[in-house]
């Protein structure tokens, strides 16, 4: 009995230890399977995983470019980029974002405008790109937020340069603004794959004026950064860098001393100024008022603040000087005057008797001269210097619309000559066509004695009219308008077109004009002889006094100021020194009646600050 | 000559002369001197490991030595209890455990669609009673088959078969898939062990491979088809389930041979290796210390496991050595599943790497088992 319980014993240990060399070889051959499934891995994958690893931890950030300067033609910067401190938030990261909010309006403070702004924003972003939730936070703030940033997830403080116009609206309408890059921008962007790429770090664009004009010489070309991140995107370290490259710095031809000037003297006024150097065509002033504060569209104004600006009857948004049109009025005068000697319709001789007014033949109508007893025997200097609206009304028709317009056309009237003025609209030079097509009807004779003084269906902008100017007063050589003159201080050449100079058939015509536009100021009898007592330089000018044909019905609006707004808008129009001329001019006031007392004296302040150097 | 055979196989002094004199104080204690050092150089390789899988964070490190302490005192205490009183509490133990069982199904508490613990009252900490079944059912099956013949009888088979199935369709009901076919392996490799013969066994392999459609058609729940469909193609959801395994293997094929360096490894330490300091715990070695490292932890793997094996085919009794060799390959098989999961191989079901994952519950139930491994073999029957 023993002796089998030995046996079995012996039996039972013999058959486990064969069972336990089974069991080990199993393991070995396991433990292979597991080495070489290591070895596959560690060694014939390892390129593989290595770049995979590098991917995983490795970002490419694109790295925006600073916005290039712009500086008025003395250097004062009129553009510029400072540091500002933004709060943002990566949504994806915040768990609860009404938790958040709460928070950092406890930190903080977040206006009501701040979170309007906020989920704007919202609805058209890249993924996991940072939010604005609150622009240029103090220092205070500042460590306020970075105290507390561990409890805050996706929270951040960024700091980023902001563009910042210095003169704020005395610019705004000659440089335009930048914006914050919306849905339609984007969609623009991404047209082009090289455009996309350049933009990828960029969070604002030019939206109008100079900053949308010049966008691309402005914004500069992106660079990179190589960033080390965890899994959760929190940069660690910075790898390697590609430095962007900034924006080239832009010189205009306007001259800040006369924008400011501008500004000042239509202060309390509707109006425009528009200046031109007249041997480059540079534009020196281009002002409108009232303007805005283009700092406020950079950061994002608010709704309010917009819905302001927008109904405000004044339209300060509106660009009165390259968007206002306005009927010339007498300032046309001059042009019409010109035309009439090219078609041999007039010599500085021919002269009538004006009784008050003008008949056509076979017409009974009146067409008045806006001197109820008329001004007698008047020839064509004299129509100039007092402004008789007989003479022209004569020599127009005696002209014909087939021979005006097209002579009118060559100063660019009725069309948008400017380099790089953007949306400058081109107001209306009519003919037989215009009037067939746009009123269906004929051109009828009176539509002549209307056009003979700047009225009826003309209309220009201030920049159109201050450009014919300088065309008058370089007698007949163009030089387009523009306002860029610099890229990063290398003098830039604006394509010319083909426009071709006027030929006059006696050239001598053009500095008869000038003498006669120069006698409405130092004529005794001239519409601007108010403009002697402050007489520093000769001045060439002619006044105008466009009739307002309407106005919009605002039951809102007190009959005072309605009435004010009934009143006509003056004119005036001027290039000196007579001698040679180097800046041409055209300043509209709305409802400023006497062009005399309003509109000129404006113009021949700014002529005085231009000639008049650093001094004056 | 039997007599001599047994004489030599067990008590020769000569044989075992060295060892007693140089581990005469740990035989005295029950312990097996060569498994302690290794247990103790993987538990400090672990602890290294671990430090730098949590994100170089000494809290887990020491909370983790902790553990190791627990288990190194539950092996201790383990090893003094002598194999005849596990053999009295091991069908007791069982039962208690399936009862546990289930009371988790009727009355447990659970995560993501599975009941696996056991609120208990007052300040004891959640319990998961399918780690104690990870010792009761071996202890069982070894009970049962050393009081029958061996080799054993097809009809002792049947029953075993029937012991097995009781916790394994209890823990399958969860439903925990990986745990349930770790239980049933432990208990069936009793069986081997014992010496069913290999026909047999090559039947129910054969059985278990045609039963797996069965499994996926009728049993699998939805979360564990989705872990075998991400075993077969991970890139198929790079950002969900298949992230894990993705990044593990960038981790460990990114190590290559000589590995980034201690702490320099930028998967685990930069966040892209998820559960770096748990289940995917070998990642961070093979990141950090390459291929190198990994073939020496492999190493040190398989010298614990051979120990076990020669350690338990000297124990006195059948039930010591059937228990001991179901654990040691059990031990092996936790090794194997871990890192075939990490580096793709197998399926990911959540086993811990032994001894280095962090876990409490892990670390002190392995220990408590080479505590069991060494009664076993150091407890002798007084003559």
């Amino acid at each position: 009995m023993l002796g089998q319980s030995i046996r079995d014993k012996s039996f039972e240990r013999r058959l486990f230890r064969a069972r336990a060399i089974a069991a080990a070889i199993l393991v070995l051959v396991c433990i292979s399977a597991l080495a070489w499934r290591m070895i596959y891995l560690q060694v014939t994958l390892h390129e593989k995983y290595k770049n995979l690893s590098e991917n995983n931890r490795v970002q490419i950030r694109p790295v925006a470019p600073n916005r290039g300067l712009i500086y008025d033609r003395n250097g004062i910067l009129l553009a510029e980029n400072i540091p500002a401190y933004s709060l943002t938030i990566v949504p994806e990261r915040v768990d609860n974002l009404e938790e958040t909010l709460a928070s950092l309006n406890e930190l903080v403070g977040l206006t009501d405008r701040d979170l309007e702004q906020f989920e704007k924003r919202r609805g058209y972003r890249r993924p996991y790109e940072p939010l604005v939730i609150r622009q240029s936070l103090n220092e205070e703030e500042i460590a306020a937020v970075m105290v507390n940033r561990f409890y805050l997830p996706g929270v951040d403080v960024e700091a980023q340069l902001i563009r910042h116009y210095p003169h704020g609206e005395a610019f705004a309408h000659a440089l335009g603004y930048v914006g914050r890059i919306n849905q339609s921008d984007q969609n623009k962007i991404e047209r082009d794959d090289d455009n996309r790429r350049r933009y990828s770090a960029t969070t604002h664009i030019g939206k109008i004026g100079i900053e949308s004009r010049y966008e691309d010489i402005l914004h500069g070309e992106v660079g990179y950064e190589k960033i080390e991140t965890n899994a959760r995107g929190r940069l660690l370290r910075t790898l390697e860098r590609v430095d962007p490259q900034p924006g080239k710095d832009l010189t205009l031809h306007l001259d800040s001393r006369l924008q400011l000037l501008s500004a000042e003297l239509l202060k309390e006024r509707r109006g425009a100024v528009v200046a031109i150097e007249v041997e480059t065509g540079g534009i020196l002033a281009l002002y409108s008022n009232p303007g805005y504060d283009p700092n406020a569209f950079v950061t994002g104004i608010s709704y309010a603040a917009y819905e302001e600006l927008t109904s405000s009857l004044d339209k300060p948004l509106f660009n009165r000087a390259t968007r206002g049109t306005y009927p010339p009025a007498s300032t046309l005068k001059p042009f019409i005057g010109l035309a009439a000697l090219q078609a041999g319709s007039t010599n500085w001789n021919y002269s009538i008797r004006d009784p008050g007014w003008f008949q056509l033949e076979n017409d009974d109508r009146f067409y008045r001269d806006w001197k109820r007893e008329g001004h007698g025997r008047i020839d064509l200097e004299q129509a100039v210097v007092q402004s008789c609206d007989t003479y022209f009304y004569d020599i127009a028709v005696k002209t014909g619309i087939d021979n005006l317009t097209p002579f009118l056309g060559q100063f660019g009237f009725g069309k948008d000559m400017s380099a790089d003025v953007i949306s400058a609209t081109a107001g209306i030079l009519p003919d037989r066509d215009w009037k067939r097509d746009t009123r269906r009807g004929s051109w009828y004779p009176g539509d002549t004695v209307n056009l003979g003084i700047g009225q009826g269906f003309m209309t220009v902008t201030p920049l159109q009219l201050a450009t014919a100017t300088a065309v008058l007063a370089n007698q007949g050589k163009w030089q387009i308008p523009r306002l860029l003159s610099a890229e990063n201080n290398e003098p830039v050449v604006m394509p010319h077109g083909n426009i071709e100079d006027i030929q006059l058939k006696d050239s001598n015509n053009w500095a008869r004009m000038s003498k006669a536009m120069e006698n409405v100021i130092i004529g005794a009898h001239g519409t601007a002889r108010a403009l002697q007592r402050n007489l520093d330089f000769s001045i060439a000018g002619k006044t105008g006094t466009a009739q307002v044909v309407g106005i919009e019905q605002d039951a809102e609006y007190d009959s005072d100021a309605l009435q004010e707004r009934l009143r006509d808008h003056a004119w005036f129009m001027a290039f000196a020194p007579v001698e040679k001329p180097q800046i041409a001019i055209a300043v509209i006031v709305e409802n400023g009646e006497s062009s005399g007392r309003t509109a000129a004296p404006i113009a021949q302040q700014i002529i005085n600050k231009y000639l008049g150097g650093a001094e004056g | 000559m039997a007599s001599t055979d047994f004489s030599r196989t067990i008590s020769t002094p000569a044989q075992h002369h060295t060892f007693e004199r140089s581990g005469a104080l740990f035989a005295r204690v029950h312990i097996d001197l060569i498994l302690l050092l290794l247990i103790v150089l993987l538990a400090c390789c672990g602890l290294l490991i671990l430090y730098s899988g949590s994100g170089q964070d000494i809290g887990v490190v020491k909370r983790q030595a902790i553990h190791f302490a627990l288990g190194g005192v539950a092996m201790l205490v383990a090893a003094q209890i002598p194999p005849r009183a596990y053999q009295l509490i091991a069908p007791w133990a069982l039962a208690f455990g399936s009862l546990l069982l289930i009371g988790v199904l009727v009355a447990g508490v659970g995560a993501k669609g599975a009941q696996r613990w056991l609120d208990l009252p007052g300040a004891l900490p959640r319990f998961q009673p399918s780690e104690l079944v990870k010792l009761a059912l071996p202890l069982a099956v070894a009970w049962f088959m050393a009081s029958r013949p061996v080799p054993p009888r097809f009809r002792d088979l049947i029953q075993a078969l029937a012991i097995i199935m009781i916790p394994t369709v209890l823990i399958l009901k969860q439903p925990d898939l990986g745990t349930s076919i770790l239980i049933s392996t432990s208990g069936l490799l009793v069986l081997f062990f014992a010496g069913m013969s290999w026909a047999l066994i090559g039947s129910m392999i054969a059985i278990v491979t045609a039963l797996a459609p069965v499994m996926w058609f009728f049993v699998m729940h939805a979360y564990q088809k989705q872990r075998v469909l991400t075993f077969l193609n991970p890139e198929s959801d790079p950002l969900g389930s298949g992230w894990n395994i993705i990044q593990s293997k960038t981790a460990i094929g990114s190590g290559g041979l000589h590995g980034k360096g201690f702490l320099q490894g930028t998967q685990s330490q930069l966040e892209f290796l998820p559960e770096s300091h748990t289940d995917f715990i070998i990642a961070v070695l093979a990141e950090e210390q390459g291929l190198i490292g990994v073939c020496l932890l492999l190493t040190l793997y398989t010298l614990i496991i051979l120990r076990c094996l020669y350690i338990s085919s000297r124990c006195e009794t059948l039930f010591g050595r059937l228990l001991s060799g179901s654990m040691s390959v059990t031990f092996f098989i936790y090794v194997f599943v871990n890192i075939g999961m990490v580096s793709g191989i197998l399926p990911v079901v959540g086993v811990p790497l032994p001894l280095v994952s962090y876990g409490g519950t892990s670390v002190i139930s392995l220990l408590l088992g080479f505590g069991l491994i060494m009664s076993m073999y150091t407890h002798r029957q007084k003559k």
